[in-house]
């Protein structure tokens, strides 16, 4: 599976945050998952430890938040949850519906230590 | 704008910006999609394929499901139509660009070894190795595979996704994303159906339906040259519309785009 480059686009992006802010590490990365992702959580918990070896995020908790699957009727305008194989409107049944959440694959948050604070008992 | 570290921040994202945090350590809020690079990549190679006036079609689907012998039955039949070229994306082998040499027509390989999938910054090399002057459409045959290659986005304009009726009429509802992601799906090696009790064309197509997805179904059989019209009449479709599309200086990104966080709700 992909996950690997995946959990190494990641560690692109976290380190870029640690460099702008002149941070020592990351403690703590949260990403946001959606089930239509084409992402398995639990691979891509799997490859960020070989991903992130070596660098500053080695030691970081990888929070992996799960997003649920809502839908946006065009039909009928209403915004309901839905199974990720049935994208159907919960209110009328019609399969004419956008995705508003549950595809994202989004880098939530970095939580930084900085030099300026000691990193608290670690 | 987010007051930590100034990133964007929108009235539909705010409540996923992480809450300042304990003493000791600084929280920034990114949002960012993950395949960002890869986004940027692909936007590249399809500026290539536009300047060209190239229609780019990517196809997909599990192994064995019928990709080269569509294209080795297509390219056979447009020939001296269009000019076409093919990438071919291959765990390990030469083979399908071997066949699709035999026809005469411009084929690249690319040998991924263990990526289970084609990206944007693979097919960006091949596409250097290549002769594009004249080219009109360009097949990319992906890796066979029903999860990986939905998620990512070569520089194509359609996605055409396969499913051969021995694998099952509900493999749209067991892999979603990669359905979700079909501009046209092609129900292959239809020949086999009178010796296959339980696979039902309508149904295959109910749970496309069932994915929200409008794109049409076409059945047909490589092998055995049926159905061919109305496939080879919509590659015709495809590359008038994306000729008027550059002739206006607009492109067009395939289905797949993960960006429902776009319009994201505030939820409680
Ligand atoms: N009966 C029948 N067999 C077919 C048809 N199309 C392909 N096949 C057979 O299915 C097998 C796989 O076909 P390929 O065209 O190599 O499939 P593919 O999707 O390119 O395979 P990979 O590149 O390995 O993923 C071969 O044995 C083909 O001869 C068809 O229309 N009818
Ligand atoms: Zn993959
Ligand atoms: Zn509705
Ligand atoms: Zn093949
Ligand atoms: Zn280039």
């Amino acid at each position: 599976m992909h996950e690997l480059s995946i959990a190494q686009a990641l560690v692109e992006q976290v380190e870029a945050v640690i460099r702008t802010h002149h941070a020592l590490r990351a403690s703590l990365i949260r990403v946001r998952v959606g089930p239509l992702a084409g992402v398995v959580p639990e691979l891509l918990a799997h490859a960020f430890p070989l991903a992130a070896a070596g660098s500053r995020m080695e030691h970081a908790e990888l929070a992996l938040v799960k997003a649920p699957v809502r839908v946006l009727c065009e039909r009928c305008g209403a915004e309901s949850e839905a199974a990720m194989n049935r994208l159907l409107c919960a209110e009328c049944g019609d399969w004419h519906t956008r995705i508003v959440s549950g595809d994202e694959l989004l880098l939530e948050s970095v939580e930084l230590e900085t030099a300026a604070s000691p990193s608290p008992a670690s | 704008m987010c007051d930590t570290c100034g990133c964007n921040l929108t009235p539909g994202n705010r409540h996923l910006a992480y809450k300042p945090v304990a003493r000791g350590a600084t929280a920034v809020s990114v949002l960012k999609g993950l395949l960002a690079k890869n986004d940027d990549q692909a936007g590249h190679n399809r500026a290539h394929f536009d300047r060209r006036g190239i229609l780019a079609l990517n196809l997909m689907s599990s192994p064995g499901s019928g990709k080269t012998a569509l294209l080795e039955a297509t390219l056979t039949a447009l020939k001296g139509e269009f000019t076409c070229a093919v990438i071919e994306g291959d765990l390990e082998t030469e083979n399908d660009a071997e066949r699709i040499r035999a026809k005469g027509v411009q084929a690249h390989q690319i040998v991924t070894g263990t990526a289970c999938h084609l990206d944007a910054h693979l097919v960006h090399d091949a596409l250097h190795e290549m002769k594009l002057d004249g080219v009109d459409i360009l097949f990319i045959e992906n890796v066979g595979n029903l999860v990986c290659p939905a998620s990512f986005d070569l520089g194509q304009h359609l996605n055409v996704t396969l499913l051969s009726v021995t694998e099952g009429d509900d493999k749209p509802a067991k892999y979603p994303v990669m359905f979700r992601a079909a501009d046209a799906l092609l129900l292959t090696k239809t020949d086999l159906l009178p010796v296959l009790d339980d696979f039902d064309l309508d149904r295959a197509e109910a749970h496309l339906r069932n994915l929200a997805n409008p794109a049409p179904v076409l059945h047909l059989s490589a092998r055995k040259d049926a159905g061919m019209g109305p496939w080879l009449d919509w590659i015709r479709v495809q590359l008038a519309q994306q000729l008027a599309r550059v002739a206006a200086g607009q492109s067009r990104r395939p289905a797949i785009q993960p960006d429902g966080a776009r319009y994201h709700h505030t939820e409680a």
